[in-house]
């Protein structure tokens, strides 16, 4: 449903300014959504300086810096730091991006950080992905086969193989999902471009020997009609990839297997 | 022990922070010309109704029409038809599977707003 002002309990408010570094001459401003379970109280946005010549290029660096030399109760997913692991998904001026292979060049301005957009937050800038991962799991993201395995592996020519570039790169990031205002109001029924792009990606995996059951699957009216071509989610991947275009392979494949 | 329910967990904000594309914007868009249009069909409807019903009544609607507000109400709906018109092409272009990437659902984007544009100068001048 659509439901444009937030919750009660998720209304912000103003949070703490904590103090500018001393003696620096390039400083920056940091605007960082903050929400804790330990107190009953409501969502802030807090604003950190920093000393950009003592910081390095990418906006996850900026949030190490604060988490290590201001604020250390900050809390935020990181891992690879190299857009390869998914984990520090959140939204950066006003876009949902990686934080580790987004550069603070890039912004004008102060720099705004937020969790992924409509998602429960579990504290600051964590979102709790159980839901969308349990759709991913519903598109039974493995290799469906009947005839008996081969002695040795599944081959696929290079044609068929290049079917699965700009889909087999998705490292699950939630970027895409988050930035989709029909996955907002409709995230309960609605599988949302990631999951979707990883359903196409089986789908024409020449290997794969359940195309019909997983389109039969889709046969539905949220699960995959939901996308009305908005392709924020095009817009946003931090990897470059195309979900609408991927979703919109799948309606056409919808139309064609009943003509 | 931290408190690990999930019942009192707050949303993350959405639409009031999300910096919207063009893309997004022109979907929006499409979707309110589409339910003002579906509007000022019901008025033509009442407009031929009120036709049909008599020439007092029929008095009635065409000065409401010709008024300054029903100006304003045609004219937003004829502009609202050309933008439908010229995004609708892109959505019928998609549905072929084409036109995905990132510049060109930029520039069809451009190019439906200003064919729009356009067209509701010519129609303002051949009206």
């Amino acid at each position: 449903m659509v439901q444009l002002t937030l919750p009660k309990n998720s209304k912000i408010r103003t949070g703490k300014t904590w103090p500018k570094p001393k003696g620096a001459t390039n400083v920056r401003k940091f605007m960082v959504y903050r929400w804790s379970p330990d107190d009953d109280e409501n969502p802030r946005v807090d604003t950190y300086f920093l000393d950009m010549d003592k910081c390095g290029p990418m906006v996850l660096d900026a949030l190490i810096k604060i988490k290590n030399e201001i604020d250390p109760t900050l809390t935020f997913r990181r891992s690879c730091r190299e857009g390869i692991c998914g984990s520090c998904a959140m939204n950066i001026d006003g876009q949902n991006t990686l934080a580790c292979i987004f550069g603070m060049d890039e912004i004008k301005g102060d720099v705004k950080i937020y969790p992924l957009p409509h998602m429960p937050v579990v504290k600051d800038l964590i979102p709790d992905l159980t839901h969308f991962y349990a759709q991913h799991a519903s598109i039974m993201p493995w290799l469906e086969t009947k005839t008996n395995a081969p002695a040795k592996e599944w081959k696929q020519s290079i044609e068929d193989r290049k079917k699965l570039d700009g889909l087999y790169e998705c490292v699950m990031c939630a970027s895409c999902s988050a930035s989709c205002p029909s996955y907002w109001w409709n995230s309960d029924r609605y599988l949302g471009p990631a999951a979707l792009l990883h359903a196409y990606r089986w789908v024409i995996d020449s290997r794969d020997e359940a195309t019909g059951e997983r389109l039969d699957d889709l046969e539905d009216p949220f699960k995959l009609y939901r996308c009305h071509t908005i392709m924020n989610c095009a817009q946003t991947c931090p990897k470059g990839l195309n979900p609408a275009k991927a979703i919109a392979e799948l309606k056409k494949m919808m139309v064609q297997r009943t003509i | 022990m931290a408190n690990v329910s999930q019942d009192n967990r707050p949303l993350s904000p959405h639409v009031s922070i999300y910096r919207w594309p063009l893309n997004a914007i022109m979907s929006i868009m499409h979707r309110a010309t589409g339910v003002a249009m579906s509007v000022a069909a019901i008025l033509i409807v009442w407009y031929f109704l009120a036709l049909a019903t008599g020439p007092a009544y029929f008095e009635t609607a065409s000065a409401v029409l010709t008024s300054w507000f029903g100006d304003l109400v045609l004219f937003l709906s004829m502009a609202a038809l050309w933008f439908h018109y010229m995004n609708g092409i892109r959505h019928l272009v998609w549905d072929t599977g084409s036109s995905f990437g990132q510049k060109r659902v930029f520039r069809t984007g451009v190019a439906a707003l200003g064919a729009a544009g356009l067209m509701v100068i010519v129609t303002l001048i051949v009206g």
